[in-house]
């Protein structure tokens, strides 16, 4: 294949042209500080919120909930330090699972130093939160809970609706991280009992750069950036106007499309899934069958390792992430993949590929094929396999 | 991330595979951190390989410096071999990554322990040899923040 297969859009995904379109006129002749008083500059803070409304729209929430951020990184942050600042009064204690991303996990490590106490709740063997151990976790202390909306890695979704429940029957605020479920799940922060929500623009065709909080009307929290008085005096920093309005675009087409895309994805997916698991020996699924991104497939080829398997991938045109430690820059893999209880040496060999509507099912069965190929030569190398094989 | 001789040596690994009745197999590291090496060594009677393969479950570099290894031991003198340090199988490669070096340490580790079967098979004992390690990739992980 000449065209490169790009099947990593949970790290990241293009910007849509039409989104570029939209942004462009920001940068040059409508450059101007919304906060400035002459009109070609004021006219932006309109822009700044119609994209506010568009994305309030697609949560069934109001635009004043809607805090412009710099992505889903400084979101997490601010959620989770700043309930923990603003509730200290009534507790010290936050319950999050063991597969967050790491902006929510090392954040609750940090304030973990700060004399915070957090409960980190497992997951069955699919990725799903155990809610009984989630409820158990709860003390008269616990001021937050935040569990992601679907995970990055095996894209498993979360019964979050139940867990809005039970945070609200507890009178304990919930947090979710739907970096990777916004714009691709139908998200209703009132229906599901959500007081804060973290997204990002580049996982959703937008630009890098740009996310929100959404924080409920009538919450506590204060800023987390110090300085002058944009986002209603919780957000400081002129708005990065152009990639704000991307950002409205993006979600503008996000929402118009998911069913459509979802229906591609699902059946471009589950082609995937059915066809890998059939025709590749020592392969499992990792993450829920079902409630799963549509987009999401992940799986753990036996006796092969991850990294040698993407650098393989990428000689055939094939963009892909692995969960393998040799990926992550340590020793460890990944820590949602040990989380579903996987071995290490299984969790080495993990090869995560996250679709979109742009692929085609050619291919998908391209991909396929060369999975199968590039795993028998892995293998035919393994010390690991060879040890299997004698065994037998 | 990786140098062309890297890459070269990853997309054609020399000397992959076994050698039935070997004069030395010797196995490294572990599967929990992602690399395993193994390596086999046919010695004549002169104390010179005459052929070496190699299995590597492993990353990118752990692949590439296994089959460097194994070109740099080839058809030298069992002293020969055990002067190839894991700087040479590096340098041969034009370096390697920071995060990658354990992966070249492995591979002389390898070499070393299939040395070290070689010696307990004949009964003898080669200079400057010492029982190998089975794993070296216990070290400390580094602080990422």
């Amino acid at each position: 294949m000449d065209r490169k297969i790009y099947l990593d859009n949970a790290a990241t995904t293009p910007v849509k042209p039409e989104v570029v379109e939209a942004m462009l006129p920001y940068f040059t002749e409508r450059f101007g500080n919304p906060s400035s008083v002459y009109e070609f500059a004021a006219q932006n803070k309109s822009a700044v919120t119609a994209a506010r409304e568009t994305i309030a729209h697609a949560l069934g929430a109001e635009p004043a909930e809607i805090y412009f951020t710099a992505g889903g990184t400084e979101s997490d942050n601010w959620a989770i330090k700043e309930t923990a600042e603003a509730y200290s009064q009534k507790g010290n204690h936050i319950i999050t699972t063991k597969i967050e991303h790491h902006a929510v996990l090392h954040t609750c490590e940090y304030l973990e130093k700060h004399g915070y106490e957090v409960t980190y709740v497992n997951v069955d063997e699919n990725g799903v939160v155990k809610l009984d151990e989630l409820k158990k976790a709860i003390r008269p202390t616990t001021i937050l809970i935040s569990v992601m909306f679907a995970n990055n890695e095996i894209g498993t979704i979360q019964p979050i609706k139940e867990i809005g429940e039970i945070a609200k029957e507890n009178g304990i605020l919930f947090h979710t991280d739907a970096v990777q479920a916004f714009g691709h799940v139908k998200i209703d922060v009132n229906e599901y009992h959500i007081d804060l929500l973290s997204a990002s623009g580049h996982k959703i065709n937008g630009p890098k750069g740009i996310g929100f909080l959404y924080i409920r009307k009538g919450l506590k929290l204060r800023s987390y950036i110090h300085g002058g008085a944009q986002e209603r005096s919780r957000r400081a920093g002129t708005e990065n106007v152009p990639a704000i309005v991307g950002f409205g675009k993006a979600v503008e087409l996000a929402v118009a499309t998911m069913d459509e895309r979802m229906k591609k994805e699902l059946e471009l997916r589950d082609y995937l899934i059915s066809h890998i698991l059939a025709e590749v020996p020592y392969v499992r699924l990792n993450g829920h069958q079902k409630e799963r991104l549509s987009n999401n497939a992940n799986f753990s080829f036996q006796f092969i390792e991850g990294e040698s398997l993407l650098i393989m991938l990428d000689m055939e045109n094939i963009c892909a992430s692995s969960g393998s430690a040799c990926t992550s820059g340590s020793l460890d893999p990944s820590h949602v993949l040990l989380a579903i209880g996987l071995p290490h040496e299984i969790a080495h060999g993990s090869l995560r590929l996250t679709l979109s509507d742009d692929i085609t099912m050619d291919e998908i069965k391209y991909v396929i094929v060369k999975i199968k190929e590039i795993v028998e030569k892995l293998r035919s190398m393994s010390p690991l396999y060879e040890d299997f094989i004698k065994r037998q | 991330m990786y140098t062309e001789k890297v890459m070269d040596h990853f997309k054609n690994p020399r000397n992959v595979g076994e050698i039935e009745n070997a004069s030395g197999v010797g196995t490294v590291g572990n599967a929990k951190c992602g690399d395993i090496m193994r390596i086999y060594l046919d010695i004549d009677e002169n104390e010179i390989i005459q052929d070496v393969k190699f299995k590597t479950f492993g990353c990118g570099a752990a692949v590439a410096t296994s089959s460097m290894a194994t070109e740099l031991v080839k058809g030298k003198t069992v002293q020969e071999a055990l002067a190839v340090t894991n700087k040479a199988v590096m340098e041969a490669l034009d370096g390697l990554p920071p995060v990658k070096v354990h992966c070249s340490l492995l591979a002389e580790e390898a070499i070393h322990a299939a040395l070290w079967d070689y010696a307990e098979k004949n009964g003898i004992k080669i200079d400057g040899l010492e029982k190998p390690k089975n794993d070296i990739s216990e070290h400390e992980e580094e602080e990422e923040y």
